[in-house]
């Protein structure tokens, strides 16, 4: 006896469970029941448990009986031949769809050869336990998955081509790499997403050194010549728009060159790429603070004033142009009206970005890396054979990494450019590592992929033997030239006056609570307080009511008091702007805050 | 010791502190040469001179700063005690916290009970564990039988159990004389019978009765759950998980001078707030060596100096250490500013910046380090 649930709830009871979980699995095979229902018995709770709702994770599997694949040799030719597809193989029954509880009740075979009497389904291929983008690690299955994980979420990060209709998209922050390759060493999953049309990365010579301490701490050293012959370059693509808005009132935004009279005129330096219809022409190259899309807006309040006012209303400038510290050239301009009708325009801005100190790149393995140095080609490192590396890696992120993959692609990518092949790292099924040493050994190399190498600068021959070979780098998004920023002076917050905040705004760098702590600990007193003077202002106060004064310039600037105006002495005192708001917020509580003067010596 | 040589070190009674002095007295043997004497005073007072802190140095940010960078390393919170079931002891940041805060309720209050030399034996600490043991009736009953028509309620007791604890049902009729009020009591055997005496009016006279004899404590000590006799090189040590300092202090046969308690309200309580201070260092110094930490113990003691300074213990919270600061602003700056503006304004407050966050606030320098020394000038 076993009660029955049909999506967890009770639906009655059966006597045998085996014959009917049977049951249940053979009409679904045969189509009575749908081909979405699993089922899951529980032997010990005595509970057979039906699903057919939705939002299961399901997985395919070859179905297995007597210990034979149900997937032949016929089937595959099929396939091949495109005679049949895969819902075809679905419908047959070779393949079946397993839910996380029918999986219980099933016992999986890895792979063919481990075939039993038992075995109820044959998984795919062994590598179907990893993800689509983890499954675009070679060799992972010498690493922890750690590290694949890592190594895929860096994939997507990389700089590609990544879409073939690119020059026609307004896509935000876009990156296109220049000349990307296809991985020497690849996988089945990189055919299988026909990764050969949208590559993301470049093959590289990749020597695994030290090079004075330029890679130190996740660094990597690139090839200065490399990089001027076009290594790892990209280009962004960045779009800026201008609306056309409504108004209430009928007034209408208009884009055009603004006049001179305008409200907030900037230079006419500032306008010149600008045509006669107020937008950029295409390739006009750009600075900061140059006007990309000239606009005017009308005056943002109308007072009943203003209808009677002669001069008409003063037109506000609202162009957009280029922040502090952006550069581009105009390259795509679009026309167009949003959905509310309104006339819209885009223009796509674009730069080359050729890779500089800063600039994150990173193997397929976790094995990421920010440029330390760019060495001039005549200061590199070179083999006996003359062979220079495009990039040098830290031997010090393998030991505590534990990546081997990342080392056998090495060799095995060296194995392929100079066999003149492509070699499989596929999870669990890729080239045996031996197999690699011996081709190598075969192609006149040594067989554990090292070299003799000489110091570019001095001439003479190292003395350890360089592991060097082919690798698959990748360029990541994150570049210096989105991110750098540096202020000395700059805008500052209205109601605190103090540094604004982040790169968009110009902002300062914080010296925080505990930055500050370690300027007391030192005993800096003076230092401390030269670093917190940014909103230091000087205001006047009484000394008889200890509140804050002000200048009246009626009266040639003096210091007035608040409550006995000019009969009480006004001293100026030196405090931050941000005590100043502390104290008339408290009087705003309804107290009385006193400043109690005293001569500081 | 020679007299001139006692002399000699009593010279230094301006230089060194009379602790150190005693120390030397002490340490140096008796027929030490003069040379060897002096010898040894000078590296005394050069060492005592290294150790001391410049004026204008800021102690305290540094004890914090010294903490709190290695209190970011530390892992695991809590520590098991191996073959015992629920007897695990809090530890790592959360231990740190509890201490500091002189939180009144610690998560798991823990006592090292020591028995003094002449009464260590395997079988004393035996039976010292079971006689502080608190047990509860509910722990040696068997059964609970309710009989709704003869208002009875029939408690059946473990034998084994009443034998291990050294009882006899006679001595635990005292015991409920006084908590079963209403009823007659009657003992057969190894059972307990409590009978209604009035008229049966309501079942639930018998429940609460049942409910409430359950917790009577029938032996031990109040509040130790957990008694663990253990082997510490050669004696017998008892850890006991909850803690009644006081009445342990009380048995003859412990020794009071190493008993200690890990609740470090409850040892301020019994023995005082010089106790409270050591049992303080002592604490922070058992978590931070368990977490392979090294800090100096100076650090901690400031801390604990700084708790206890007021002859009170005081917790580093707005209502204990925090409250007391001189300066409104300061205080303000730490937690619920506006209580403290409004509470300053109804007292009419002044600040007299003496210290170091309020003189950040308005940008002036702190008087600490090289904005400590001032100008003197002799004004006419």
């Amino acid at each position: 006896m076993a009660d029955v649930y049909l999506n967890s709830r009770f639906i009655g009871s059966v006597e045998e469970i085996k014959s009917f979980v049977d049951d249940v699995k053979d009409l679904r095979r045969r189509g009575t029941l749908p081909e979405g229902l699993n089922v899951h018995y529980d032997l010990t709770a005595a509970e057979v448990h039906l699903f057919s709702d939705e939002g299961r994770a399901r997985r395919p599997l070859i179905m297995v009986r007597d210990g034979k694949s149900l997937l032949t040799e016929k089937h595959i030719k099929q396939l091949e031949d495109s005679e049949i597809t895969w819902l075809d193989l679905v419908r047959q029954g070779v393949i079946e769809y397993l839910d996380a509880g029918e999986e219980e009740n099933a016992l999986v075979a890895y792979r063919e050869e481990e075939l039993s009497k038992d075995h109820t389904h044959l998984e795919i291929a062994p590598g179907v336990i990893l993800g689509l983008t983890t499954s675009l690690v070679p060799f992972g299955n010498y690493n922890q998955s750690s590290r694949l994980i890592i190594g895929s979420k860096n994939q997507k990060q990389a700089l590609g081509f990544y879409a073939a209709n690119y020059h026609l998209r307004m896509d935000m922050d876009a990156n296109v790499l220049h000349y990307p390759h296809f991985p020497i060493v690849k996988t089945k999953i990189h055919e299988v997403v026909d990764y050969d049309e949208h590559p993301s990365g470049q093959n590289m010579i990749v020597a695994v050194m030290c090079y004075d301490g330029y890679n130190m701490e996740d660094g990597v050293i690139l090839n200065k010549a490399s990089v001027q012959k076009g290594l790892a370059r990209s280009t962004y693509f960045r779009p800026v728009g201008a609306e056309e808005l409504r108004y209430s009132g009928g007034l209408i935004d208009e884009i055009s060159v603004p006049d001179k009279d305008v409200k907030g005129y900037r230079s006419e330096h500032d306008y010149r790429f600008l045509e006669g219809d107020g937008i950029i022409y295409p390739e006009a190259k750009l600075d900061e603070g140059d006007v990309i899309i000239g606009r005017t807006s009308p005056p943002r309040f109308l007072s009943s004033l203003d209808e009677y006012n002669l001069s008409t209303s003063v037109r506000r400038e609202s162009s957009v142009s280029l922040k502090h510290g952006e550069h581009g050239i105009a390259d795509f301009v679009v026309l167009t009206e949003n959905e509310e009708g309104n006339k819209l325009v885009q223009v796509r801005l674009r730069e080359e970005r050729i890779p500089e100190i800063g600039d994150k790149f990173t193997s397929r393995h976790g094995q990421k890396g920010v440029t330390g140095i760019l060495v001039p080609m005549e200061d590199i490192p070179f083999s006996t054979s003359g062979i220079v590396p495009d990039l040098i890696f830290t031997p010090h992120g393998i030991s505590s990494r534990m990546t081997i993959s990342h080392l056998i692609e090495l060799i095995g990518a060296k194995v392929g450019a100079l066999a003149g092949r492509f070699v499989d790292g596929t999870l669990f099924e890729g080239e045996k590592e031996a197999d690699l040493r011996k081709e190598l050994l075969g192609l006149g190399f040594r067989e554990d992929g090292t070299e003799i190498f000489f110091d570019g600068r001095t001439g003479k021959q190292m003395l350890a033997k360089i592991y060097v070979g082919n690798m698959y780098y990748l360029r990541l998004r994150h570049m210096v030239a989105n991110k750098m920023q540096a202020r000395a002076r700059g805008p500052i917050q209205l109601l605190t006056r103090q540094p604004t905040e982040g790169k968009a705004k110009e902002g300062g760098l914080r010296l925080g609570e505990m930055e500050k702590d370690t300027l007391i600990a030192h005993g800096a007193s003076l230092l401390l307080k030269e670093r917190f003077d940014a909103d230091r202002i000087v205001v006047p106060v009484c000394e008889k009511s200890g509140l804050m004064g002000y200048y009246d310039f009626r009266k040639n600037g003096r210091s007035i008091s608040p409550l006995y105006g000019e009969n009480s002495d006004m001293s100026d005192i030196e405090v931050s702007y941000a005590f100043k708001l502390l104290l008339d917020e408290i009087r705003s509580l309804g107290l009385y805050a006193k400043l109690n003067l005293k001569n500081k010596y | 010791m020679k007299k001139e040589h006692e002399e000699f070190i009593d010279s230094y009674q301006d230089k060194l502190s009379a602790a150190i002095l005693e120390e030397v007295k002490q340490s140096v043997p008796a027929d030490i040469t003069k040379e060897k004497l002096h010898k040894i005073m000078d590296l005394t007072l050069d060492a005592y001179m290294l150790a001391r802190v410049n004026a204008g140095e800021c102690v305290g940010l540094v004890s914090a700063e010294s903490i709190g960078e290695p209190g970011t390393q530390m892992t695991l919170n809590t520590f098991h005690f191996a073959g015992v079931s629920e007897m695990n002891v809090t530890t790592g940041l959360p231990r740190i916290i509890e201490i500091f805060d002189a939180q009144k309720e610690i998560k798991t209050p823990m006592m090292e009970v020591y028995l003094k030399a002449s009464q260590n034996s395997l079988d004393n600490i035996k039976k010292f564990a079971l006689k502080i043991k608190e047990t509860l009736l509910g722990e040696l009953v068997e059964e609970y039988a309710l009989n709704i028509f003869e208002q009875t309620l029939r408690v059946v007791l473990n034998k084994a159990l009443l034998k291990e604890y050294d009882l006899s049902t006679k001595e635990l009729v005292k015991l409920f004389k006084t908590k079963s009020k209403g009823f007659t009591l009657d003992v057969e055997e190894n059972q307990l019978i409590f009978v209604h005496k009035g008229k049966p009016e309501e079942i639930k006279e018998l429940y609460n009765l049942k409910e409430k004899i359950r917790s009577v404590k029938i032996k031990g000590l109040k509040g130790i759950k957990q008694v663990l006799p253990v082997k510490r090189g050669e004696e017998y040590v008892c850890l006991t998980s909850g803690t009644n300092l006081k009445d342990v202090l009380e048995f003859a046969e412990v020794d009071a001078e190493r008993t200690t308690c890990n609740d470090i309200n409850e040892v301020y309580h019994v023995l005082g707030v010089e106790a409270a201070r050591q049992a303080i260092i002592n604490e922070v110094y058992k978590v931070i060596e368990a977490q392979g930490l090294n800090i100096d113990i100076r650090h901690i003691m400031l801390v604990a100096d700084i708790m206890c300074a007021t002859g009170v213990l005081k917790g580093i919270t707005r209502y204990g250490v925090v409250s007391e600061k001189a300066s409104v602003l300061a205080r303000a700056s730490f937690e619920t500013p506006i209580k403290h503006l409004i509470n300053a304004a109804l007292e009419g407050e002044v600040d007299h910046l003496t210290s170091v966050v309020e003189n950040v606030m308005i940008n002036q320098p702190v008087p600490l380090g090289t904005g400590l020394p001032g100008l003197v000038t002799k004004m006419k």
